[in-house]
């Protein structure tokens, strides 16, 4: 609590300095930019307020997530029926949050595949992606003690191509049938074609992805979806680590105060209307 | 019966769509041989085009760019380095440097450096460093991302909840849904409260605009989806013409007759199995 409260100290000092600043001209600062700077701020300090707390010692309650229950039991079954695991972590490169977000999952699902000594299949689509997915993968067979059953080729590269990628993954499915399948990250039109497959083969499969378009299709076509920041919040759920909780724990509360502001914005809107008040708040929140 | 690259050609696609949708029917050689064909010649494609439309002309040229006269000094030492990889490849580093529109930037330094790092994974001791390029890559793309994000999903979202309250009976309602959908729909992805009670249920309601959106979404994929078969079928129905030789009812014949071949043989092995 003592951390928690220094930045909310250091942010109260900062403030102040900050108003100062800008009230005396604020040179070298585009005023353009306020609301991005506040917002981004506010956000920043609350996070690591939050963070700070569950570093301190303070329990943060996460909500059970249904198709994060289900890694667990996605490799069990793997392992039971003497098949592989397959995880894809998207189509796109190591610059999109989501694939970010898919690679640390990888590592999750690697300890699990290392513990219960399942094999491991994760085709890729990018260079840099092949190179974190096996240095995260290498990790976490370490971590668990079996090295021995690493090898550089779970993590495998196929295409950069969209579609053939869609058709490598595919024939890998058809051939080694895997009883799990994983997609966490980046998906566009290749996403049921994945899905469709793997259900084809009867895997019980596993999405997670924040792409609102492809939502629909893992839902219609896997066992389990993480939807959007569900599945963003993954690695602080499997992982339990305090300080990505806390950042949980941070994120939700700058959803409650952006849901405030939508409502703030769309009764003044209203009452703007009306004629009431003549502020044009709607330019407050532009960015140039 | 004249056979043109044109009609050559034709005759590849038409195998090569017919190939790929056998998968329909389950996996076999001509699927296998499409796949295969594909993830080969893209990655191949691929690699061929990121190096030259991206790592000649962006980066050696900005490196190198061509220089006009004469050169003296730490520029003739540079240049003495290009030189030295043109000795190997004249095609990439051609004579007097990449003429591409650049000015030198030697800050293009870093990009090149990282690159060479991610080479060395291919060696035990220095693969490490290659770690160094990915951290640049993850750390750049967060950061330039956090700016992102919050104009496009938190601000221009909280903007665009500025709704017509007033202006007739349907614009309001629209208006008032949006915003509930919005709201409740935030408010499924509290993750730090338990979904019971009051929070519980309008977090179902959330769900249930989730659920809509998303099945509005589906049926408007779906409907892209039946226009790229629609593209492919129109192909096949082209290729079918006497102009190509009844490409399609040709090659659809003979992967069909073959794949009842295999299929009968795999039965007769299976009995004799059994």
């Amino acid at each position: 609590m003592k951390s928690g409260k220094a930045i909310l100290m250091g942010a109260g000092i900062f403030a102040v300095l900050f108003i100062i600043y800008y009230a005396f001209g604020h040179p070298y600062f585009n005023g353009n930019r306020l609301t991005m700077f506040v917002c981004v701020m506010a956000l920043s300090i609350t996070i690591l307020y939050y963070i700070a707390r569950a570093n301190s010692g303070e329990k943060i309650y996460l909500r059970i997530i249904p198709g994060l229950k289900a890694f667990d039991e996605a490799v069990g079954r793997a392992t039971e029926m003497g098949k592989p695991v397959l995880y894809v972590p998207g189509i796109m490169d190591m610059d999109q949050v989501e694939t970010v977000a898919g690679v640390i999952i990888l590592g999750h699902v690697a300890k699990m595949t290392a513990t219960y000594e399942t094999n491991l299949n994760v085709p890729v689509s990018r260079s840099i992606v092949m190179e974190a997915g096996r240095e995260i993968v290498k990790e976490s067979y370490l971590s668990v003690g079996r090295p021995d059953l690493f090898n550089d080729d779970m993590v495998h590269y196929l295409t950069d191509e969209q579609f053939a990628y869609a058709a490598g993954v595919d024939g890998i499915m058809l051939r080694e049938k895997p009883a799990a399948c994983f997609y966490q990250g980046k998906f566009y039109a290749e996403s049921l074609i994945l899905a469709e497959t793997g259900n084809s083969i009867g895997a019980i499969q596993i999405a997670g992805t924040a792409s609102p378009s492809q939502i629909p299709f893992f839902v219609t076509a896997c066992d389990y979806t993480l939807i959007g920041e569900e599945f963003l919040t993954a690695s602080a759920y499997l992982s339990q680590k305090p300080a990505l909780l806390g950042s949980v724990k941070g994120q939700d509360m700058g959803k409650f105060i952006v849901m405030i502001a939508i409502l703030l914005v769309f009764i003044l809107n209203g009452v703007h209307d009306l004629g009431w008040i003549d502020i044009d708040f709607k330019e407050w929140l532009r960015v140039e | 019966m004249l056979f043109t690259t044109e009609i050559i050609g034709a005759w590849f696609a038409v195998f090569l769509t017919l190939a790929i949708f056998s998968f329909l029917y389950k996996d076999n050689p001509f699927y296998k041989a499409a796949e295969h064909l594909f993830v080969g010649v893209s990655a191949g494609y691929w690699a061929s085009t990121f190096f030259w439309t991206q790592i000649q002309p962006n980066l050696f040229g900005r490196l190198w760019p061509k220089v006009d006269g004469e050169m003296g000094g730490l520029r003739a030492a540079w240049y003495g380095i290009y030189d030295f990889f043109g000795w190997f490849h004249s095609g990439i580093f051609p004579e007097g440097g990449i003429d591409k529109g650049h000015e030198m930037n030697l800050v293009y330094m870093v990009p090149f450096i990282l690159g060479i790092f991610m080479l060395f994974r291919l060696s035990r001791k220095l693969g490490w460093l290659a770690r160094w390029s990915m951290a640049y890559v993850v750390g750049l793309a967060a950061g330039l991302r956090l700016y992102g994000f919050l104009n496009s999903n938190i601000l221009a979202q909280v903007r665009g909840s500025a709704l017509p309250l007033f202006d007739g009976w349907g614009t309001a309602i629209n208006s008032i849904l949006i915003i509930i959908g919005t709201l409740t729909g935030l408010f499924y992805f509290f993750f730090s409260k338990e979904h019971t009670g009051m929070f519980g249920k309008i977090s179902r309601v959330g769900i249930w605009f989730l659920m809509i959106s998303f099945g509005a979404a589906f049926g408007f994929a779906v409907m892209g989806r039946i226009s790229l078969l629609i593209g492919r079928f129109y192909d096949l129905i082209q290729f079918s013409g006497s102009e190509y030789h009844h490409a399609t009812y040709w090659l659809l014949a003979v992967i069909v007759i073959l794949l009842g071949v295999q299929a009968f043989r795999e039965r007769g092995k299976q009995t004799e199995r059994a």
